[in-house]
C-alpha cells in the first residue's frame, strides 16, 4: 500500500482533534493544555508539509517554518504566564483557574 | 510569488510599520538602560509620540494601492483607514494609562513598548495580503496582548485573565492555521489574490469550504463574536483597567478589518454565498448574547465586555452583506465604536475611592449631582452606545442595516432590531442610576485633565457626527471603493 496525501491528512486531523479534546476534556493540569496546543500546531505542520510535497510547491514548507518559530515563542509566553499564576495562586490545576465567573 | 528585488520589496509602502518596529526596539533599549520611574515615563511619552508619528505617516501615505515585500503586504485605503484609528487610538490609551499605572506602581517601561508592539501587529494584520503575513501579524498582536492581560503580576485575577486569554487565543490560532492549511491545499497558494482567482473558477472544493469555516472560527475568537466569546468577560474584568480599555478599542478594529480582508480579498466576490450564512449566524448570536447576558451584570468592565460582544455582532451585520456598502459600514461602525469606548473608559479609569479602583455600576449612583460634566458626557455616550438618534451610534447602525437590506438579509435585521432594543435597556439603566439614584460617596480627587478632554471630545464627536459624519463616513467610503464592482 502506498502512503498518500489522504493518510497524512488523516493523521494530522486525528492529532488536531486529540489536541482540541486535550484542551476541553482535561480537568487536571494547565501544562497538559500547553502540550495540547503544541499538538494542534504540529498537526497543522504535518498538513502543510503534506500538501507542499503533494502539490510540488514550497510555500507550505515556508509556512511551517513560521509556525514552528511562533509556536516556540507562544510556549515561552504561556509558561511565563503560568509561572506568574502559580506564584499567586499556588496551584495550576485547571479547576482552580476560576476566580471570575458569570 | 514574485521574486524579491528592489521594486517588489517597496519598503516605502510599509513606512509606518517600519517606523513603529524600529522605534519600539529602540525604546526597549532606552528602557533597559534607564530603569527608573523617570526612565519609564520618558519611554511612555516617546511611545505616544512614536504612535502619533506612525499615525500621521499612515494618514498622508499615498492614495493608491501599493504592495510591499513581494506582494504579501498591501497598503490601500482600507488598511490606511484602520491604521490611522489604531495608531491614534492606541496613543490615547497610553495617555490615559499613565495615571493608573503610576498609582498601581506598574509604571515600568515594558508596558508602552508592549502596547506599541501590539499596535504594530495590528497594523500588519490590516495590511496582510497573504496567509503567512496574516498569521505573523495576528501572533505579534496576540503575544503582546497575552502579556498585557497578565500585566499585574502579583494579582491572581490579572494572571488568571492572562492565562485564560492565552489558552483560548492559542486554540483560536490553531483553528485558524488548520483552516489556512486546507485553503493552501485547495489553492496551492497563500496569496489572497491567487486564492480569489482559484475561488472564481467556481469549482466547489470541500477543502476550501473546510478551510474557510476554520479560518472564520479562528477570526471570530479574535473579535469575540458569539459563540466564541467565552474569554471576553473574564479577561476584561481581570486585566488592569487601561489594558481592558486597550482590548476594547484597537484590537477589535484590527481583527474586524482583518476579517474583511480575508473574506473580501482572500475569498473574493464569488465566495460570498459560501460565507454569508456563517457570518450572519455569528452576527445574530453575538448581538443576542451581547444584549441578553449584559442585563444581569454589576461590574462595569464586565458590562463593557458584553457590550463589545454585541457591538461586534452589529459590525458583522454589515460585513455579512459582502458588498462595497458592507465594507464601508464595517469601517464606520468600528471607528465610531472605538471613539465611544475611548470616552467611556476614560471615565472608568478615573473611578477610584479611598485610593482603590472601583468598578461596580452602583458606584456611579447620583453622579449627576456630584459631577455634572462627566455625567452629561457619559449619558451622551450611553445613548450613543444604545443607538439612539441623532447620535453617532445610531448612524453607525444605520449604515450596517442599510448594507444588510441591500444584500437581502431581512431576517438578520429583525434580530438586530430586537437586540438593539434589549441592549438599550441596560444602557438606559446606567443613565437612570447616574441621574436619578441617590448619590453614592464621591470619587477621589479632581479628575485629571487628559480624562476630561478625552471624555468631552468623545461625547462631542457623538453629537456632532450628524454633521456629515465629521468626514469619517467619507473617508470610509473612499477606502471601501476597492471593493466596488
Amino acid at each position: 500500500m502506498e502512503i498518500g496525501l489522504t493518510h497524512y491528512l488523516t493523521v494530522a486531523s486525528i492529532l488536531f482533534i486529540v489536541g482540541i479534546f486535550g484542551i476541553f476534556l482535561n480537568r487536571k493540569n494547565v501544562i497538559i493544555i500547553l502540550m495540547s496546543i503544541e499538538l494542534m500546531l504540529l498537526a497543522v505542520n504535518i498538513n502543510f508539509v503534506a500538501f507542499s510535497t503533494h502539490l510540488n510547491d514550497l510555500g507550505g514548507q515556508v509556512f511551517t517554518m513560521f509556525v514552528l518559530t511562533v509556536a516556540a515563542a507562544e510556549a515561552a509566553i504561556g509558561l511565563a504566564i503560568l509561572v506568574c499564576f502559580h506564584r499567586n495562586r499556588g496551584t495550576i490545576a485547571v479547576e482552580d483557574v476560576a476566580m471570575m465567573k458569570g | 510569488m514574485t521574486p524579491l528585488n528592489q521594486d517588489s520589496l517597496n519598503l516605502l509602502a510599509a513606512a509606518p510599520e517600519l517606523l513603529l518596529a524600529l522605534g519600539a526596539l529602540t525604546l526597549l533599549m532606552v528602557g533597559v538602560f534607564r530603569q527608573t520611574i523617570a526612565g519609564a515615563m520618558l519611554v511612555h511619552w516617546l511611545t505616544i509620540a512614536l504612535l502619533c508619528a506612525a499615525g500621521i505617516l499612515a494618514w498622508i501615505g499615498g492614495g493608491d494601492t501599493q504592495y510591499a515585500f513581494g506582494g504579501v503586504f498591501v497598503s490601500d485605503g482600507v488598511s490606511r483607514f484602520a491604521k490611522v484609528f489604531i495608531f491614534f487610538g492606541t496613543a490615547v490609551i497610553l495617555l490615559l494609562s499613565r495615571e493608573y499605572m503610576l498609582r498601581a506602581q506598574m509604571m515600568i517601561f515594558e508596558y508602552p513598548v508592549l502596547v506599541a508592539l501590539a499596535a504594530l501587529g495590528m497594523a500588519m494584520m490590516v495590511s496582510s495580503a497573504d496567509l503567512i503575513a496574516l498569521y505573523m501579524g495576528l501572533e505579534l498582536q496576540s503575544l503582546a496582548l497575552y502579556v498585557l492581560a497578565s500585566f499585574r503580576r502579583d494579582s491572581v485575577r490579572s494572571t488568571e485573565a492572562g492565562l485564560k486569554y492565552f489558552v483560548l487565543g492559542a486554540l483560536s490560532s490553531g483553528l485558524l492555521l488548520f483552516g489556512a492549511s486546507f485553503v493552501y491545499g485547495a489553492t496551492v497558494s497563500t496569496d489572497f489574490t491567487r486564492i480569489a482567482e482559484v475561488v472564481a473558477l467556481g469549482e466547489t472544493n470541500v477543502g476550501l469550504i473546510i478551510g474557510l469555516a476554520f479560518v472564520l472560527a479562528g477570526l471570530a475568537f479574535k473579535i469575540s463574536a458569539a459563540p466564541f466569546h467565552m474569554w471576553t468577560p473574564d479577561v476584561y474584568e481581570g486585566a488592569p483597567t487601561p489594558v481592558t480599555a486597550f482590548f476594547a478599542t484597537a484590537p477589535k478594529m484590527a481583527a474586524a478589518v482583518l476579517m474583511v480582508r480575508v473574506l473580501y480579498d482572500g475569498f473574493g466576490p464569488e465566495a460570498v454565498p459560501d460565507w454569508q450564512q456563517i457570518v450572519a449566524f455569528l452576527a445574530a448570536a453575538s448581538m443576542l448574547v451581547g444584549s441578553i447576558a449584559a442585563i444581569g451584570q454589576t461590574d462595569i468592565k464586565r458590562l463593557m465586555a458584553y457590550s463589545s460582544i454585541g457591538h461586534m455582532g452589529f459590525a458583522l451585520v454589515g460585513m455579512a452583506a459582502g458588498t462595497e456598502a458592507g465594507a464601508r459600514s464595517v469601517l464606520v461602525y468600528l471607528a465610531v465604536y472605538m471613539v465611544m469606548n475611548l470616552g467611556v473608559f476614560a471615565y472608568i479609569l478615573t473611578m477610584r475611592r479611598n485610593d482603590m479602583a472601583v468598578t461596580k455600576i452602583g458606584d456611579l449612583a447620583g453622579l449627576w449631582q456630584r459631577d455634572g460634566f462627566s455625567a452629561l458626557c457619559l449619558t451622551i455616550l450611553m445613548f450613543s452606545l444604545a443607538g439612539i438618534p441623532p447620535l453617532a451610534g445610531f448612524w453607525a447602525k444605520w449604515y450596517t442595516f442599510g448594507a444588510a437590506v441591500e444584500a437581502g438579509l431581512i431576517w438578520l435585521l429583525v434580530i438586530a432590531t430586537i437586540a438593539a432594543v434589549i441592549s438599550a435597556f441596560y444602557y438606559l439603566r446606567l443613565v437612570k442610576i447616574m441621574v436619578f439614584d441617590e448619590a453614592a460617596d464621591a470619587f477621589d480627587g479632581p479628575m485629571g485633565g487628559e480624562f476630561r478632554v478625552v471624555l468631552g471630545l468623545s461625547a462631542a464627536v457623538m453629537v456632532l457626527f450628524v454633521i456629515g459624519g465629521l468626514g469619517i463616513t467619507e473617508m470610509a467610503a473612499d477606502a471601501a471603493t476597492i471593493y466596488a464592482r
